[in-house]
């Protein structure tokens, strides 16, 4: 399987994408996938349009991207983290 | 990257404000005081909040945590703030929906992609609904000090 490219996004690029990015790693381990995980500012996206697999972020992102966005605002608040964590891991394993 | 500066001034109580600017500039003045942070600190993050809310609908106590660009910081500090009134806040990852805020964590990061382990820390501590509570309700500036370096070990800073 082609290794997937996880862009990992927020507003500054240095407080909620560094948790989000470590999760998706540490899950990543759990079920021996290989990805290429990406933290970058939101307004950076727009140079991984045509190589991202996937976005995850926690900020709100109106734009459409030819790959999927998932909210990871769960991996903050606790609330709804394992099915947030099984809508990544679904994703990757596609 | 420098040390954490953390002791009781940069703990703020009773903080009143109408609106998320008025509590950010509050916060933001102090720390320009105490020279952590540079003149156009405010500016920023409150330009950062509107684009992009950081208030989370945390169990208990809804908390928010601005935060901005490494530029504007001096050094590296957490400024906590238990706001008088809740104030609303914008909800982190949703285009308008808002909530009220009662305690605001302002994070003063001075490096990008790092800090995991006290960021951590603080969303797993975000995740105690019974931390958050007694956050809001002590007023021992020095007790709530001592409780956030244990519980984000700041011991531990220098990793990473």
């Amino acid at each position: 399987m082609k290794k997937k490219q996880v862009l990992v996004a927020c507003g500054a690029g240095i407080a909620t994408s560094t948790v989000v990015n470590s999760t998706i790693e540490e899950m990543a381990k759990e079920n021996d996938i290989k990805v290429d995980l990406i933290q970058i500012k939101i307004a950076e996206i727009e140079s991984y349009v045509n190589t991202a697999d996937l976005l995850v972020t926690t900020a709100s992102v109106q734009k459409e991207y030819p790959f999927p966005i998932i909210n990871a605002r769960s991996f903050l608040t606790g609330i709804g983290k394992e099915d947030t964590k099984k809508e990544i891991l679904e994703e990757l394993q596609k | 990257m420098s040390d954490i500066y953390f002791d009781e001034s940069i703990i703020l109580f009773d903080l009143e404000g109408k609106s998320k600017e008025e509590v950010l500039t509050k916060i933001g003045n102090n720390l320009i005081e105490k020279n952590l942070v540079k003149e156009g600190f405010i500016d920023a993050i409150i330009k950062r909040e509107s684009e992009y809310a950081t208030g989370l609908p945390t169990k208990g106590v809804s908390v928010a945590i601005p935060h901005t660009d490494v530029e504007y910081v001096n050094r590296k500090t957490i400024s906590v703030a238990v706001l008088k009134e809740p104030v609303d806040f914008g909800i982190m990852g949703e285009p308008k929906a808002t909530i009220p805020i009662k305690l605001v964590f302002l994070l003063a990061m001075d490096e990008e992609h790092s800090q995991l382990s006290l960021l951590q820390k603080l969303m797993e501590m975000f995740q105690d609904e019974d931390t958050l509570k007694y956050l809001i309700n002590e007023n021992n500036k020095t007790k709530i000090k001592n409780l956030l370096e244990s519980k984000l070990a700041f011991a531990f800073e220098g990793e990473e």
